[in-house]
């Protein structure tokens, strides 16, 4: 069976500066990632800032060619034109809707843009999927800054939910908002994947919101993938030390100390010079020599389903 | 599956209404709305006043020169007996279409390099806006001066044409629409590069939305703001520059009165007869005080955020 969506080793490049004056310099964005979402599955994909979650999003939409690699939809290529059965939800729910314009035709835009569907058909729609995400069927008259950002949020995820598609790229769609709203739109997201069997690529970098949503989780550092596992291995028996770093960077009630040693220290490196092989290895509580000098690739771990990229995969605590 | 919330929202109003009623509550926009609706009505309607009053506004009388105001003459005659009232009605219609249109037509063409330039990016806007800088960069009088020298009749263009009297007004709209486009140009373009980074530019592009769809959707109704008011500032920097031209002699030429060739006349007579001097002088004024009143009325009754 050919997977919804096969990401195979894309890496996205940005050449810097150099117009004029000095040598060019190249950003590596992203890195020879690989991955595959099956139908109505969510696959978040975990990382710092910087770790080039945003980019990869906006590759597997179709907004930016990779450099190199290829992104398929259901066996065809992603093309940067025509008809997409992909949609995305933003960050900012403020940049997200275009102020100028009424929710009802915010929310229908991807129809219309599609074309073919009458414009009363497009409100009837509009209203429709705006009462299913929570908002009166009214709102459709209304400007986008009567609104707040939870209910913004909503107005963006009708607009994603109204032309059907079948994957929903979702970038960080709550660190924008209040906590006791992120509660509502996590359920809403939640709610719909369980009754439409959509599938999402939810790109987050908070651990807890992943743990409630996420069917599988990726977890990138500086634009390559360091572990790919079930969301159970991975939060139970992570194989990748940058995992556990996170995962033990995550605060906890009432569970005593944090581990010493396991933590991951100082900042990400700059994707202008990263470093030589592993490139965790600088921050990597355990690395070696051999770590500064092989880069690991992505393989099993011995005995689970997971993969990860690191030499001792598997031999950790 | 539906989420409960208990949300109250405010009455719906079409966009026009909520626009017009924000305008309304701009007082001083509306004082100068009213006052260039008059100034208009009255310049179109110069004939009929000429009719009125029963003065005609070319007829040379110089058993009456510099007579003081009368009820024939209501702001009295000028060096040749002209009715002066007459003449500035007749001279405003120019300046006011001269304002217009040339903005329209200079705009149109700003807009239009400013909005490609800032949507393409890379080597067409670098190119565009060096274009942009060049004319930016020479002196605009002397260039309007040397514009409004050309010899049209050099052109080709068809010499009945050349010889009816609507030339020197098309020509001076021409000369200014060449000449001020750039700041519209620039600011089109700046507000082009802020707006097509946002996320619902994306997101329309993600649904396959092509660049014209978003230039016309997206891109023009968020930088119309802007636009306004630097259209607005364009108008009355117009009506300035016609009166410039026509003042030293290389717009509308006499006996075609305009605000700025009544001046012309009347530097020589300001020590003798200050009145002929100080009417089309005052009209500009007002008319450029009013139309830029009216231009930051239009831009707050455009943005739905000064409701709060």
């Amino acid at each position: 069976m050919t997977p919804l969506l096969d990401v195979r080793d894309v890496s996205v490049r940005f050449p810097l500066g150099g117009s004029w004056f000095g040598a060019k310099q190249i950003l590596r964005a992203v890195e020879g990632v690989s991955f595959q979402i099956a139908a109505g599955e969510t696959l978040a994909l975990v990382g710092e800032s910087g770790s080039g979650k945003t980019t990869l999003g906006h590759v597997v939409s179709g907004l930016r060619s990779p450099t190199s690699g290829s992104v398929e939809f259901r066996g065809e290529a992603i093309t940067r034109s025509g008809e997409k059965p992909i949609q995305l939800v933003f960050q900012d729910p403020f940049s997200a809707l275009d102020p100028r314009m009424l929710v009802g035709d915010i929310v229908a835009e991807p129809l219309r843009i599609r074309g073919g569907v009458s414009t009363a058909e497009r409100r009837d729609r509009a209203s429709r999927i705006l009462t299913q995400v929570g908002l009166p069927a009214e709102s459709i008259s209304r400007y986008p800054h009567q609104f707040s950002g939870g209910q913004r949020q909503r107005i963006a995820i009708a607009r994603a939910l109204i032309s059907d598609p079948q994957l929903i790229v979702a970038d960080e769609p709550l660190s924008a908002l209040d906590v006791s709203v992120q509660s509502q739109v996590l359920n809403l997201i939640k709610d719909i994947q369980e009754s439409q069997q959509i599938a999402y690529l939810f790109i987050s970098h908070d651990l807890g919101v992943v743990n409630h949503l996420a069917d599988r989780v990726a977890v990138l550092y500086l634009g390559r993938l360091m572990e790919i596992a079930t969301r159970q291995d991975l939060f139970e028996r992570p194989s990748h030390p940058y995992t556990r770093a996170l995962l033990t960077s995550l605060p906890r009630v009432g569970r005593g100390r944090r581990l010493p040693g396991q933590g991951a220290h100082g900042e990400i490196p700059s994707p202008l010079s990263p470093p030589s092989g592993c490139v965790f290895h600088t921050r990597c509580p355990r690395a070696e020599k051999l770590c500064t000098e092989q880069v690991p690739e992505l393989l099993p771990v011995e005995g689970r389903t997971q993969l990860a990229a690191c030499h001792f995969r598997g031999s950790g605590p | 599956m539906t989420v409960a919330t208990n949300l109250t929202l405010e009455a719906p109003q079409s966009i026009w209404n909520a626009r017009w009623n924000r305008f309304r509550r701009h007082r001083l926009a509306m004082t100068a709305t009213i006052f260039l609706i008059l100034l208009a009505i009255a310049c179109a309607a110069a004939d009929l006043i000429a009719n009125a009053l029963g003065v005609d506004p070319s007829a040379v009388d110089l058993f009456e020169r510099f007579s003081p105001p009368s009820s024939k003459h209501l702001l009295g005659t000028d060096e040749i007996g002209r009715d002066v009232l007459v003449r500035l009605l007749h001279g405003g219609r120019i300046s006011l279409m001269v304002g217009l249109l040339a903005t329209a037509l200079g705009g149109a063409f700003g807009v239009l390099i400013g909005v490609v330039s800032g949507f393409l990016e890379g080597r067409t806007d670098a190119f565009l806006m060096r274009f942009t800088d060049c004319v930016l960069s020479l002196p605009i009088i002397p260039l309007l001066i040397v514009l409004g020298a050309v010899d049209l009749s050099k052109l080709g263009l068809p010499q009945a044409w050349l010889n009816s009297p609507s030339v020197s007004f098309w020509r001076i709209v021409v000369v200014i629409a060449l000449v001020d486009w750039t700041a519209i140009a620039r600011i089109s373009r700046a507000a082009t590069l802020s707006v097509k980074h946002r996320d619902f530019v994306q997101a329309a592009r993600a649904s396959g939305a092509t660049r014209l769809y978003n230039i016309t959707a997206h891109i023009l109704p968020n930088i119309a703001t802007p636009l306004i008011v630097a259209g607005a500032l364009t108008v009355g920097r117009v009506i300035l520059f016609e009166s410039t031209l026509s003042f030293l002699g290389f717009g509308v030429v006499p006996p075609t009165p305009t605000w700025g060739n009544m001046l012309t006349n009347a530097q020589e007579l300001v020590t003798s007869a200050p009145a002929l001097a100080i009417y089309p002088g005052v009209l500009i004024l007002l008319t450029v005080v009013a139309v830029n009143l009216v231009g930051d009325g239009v831009r707050v009754a455009f943005d739905p955020r000064s409701d709060s």
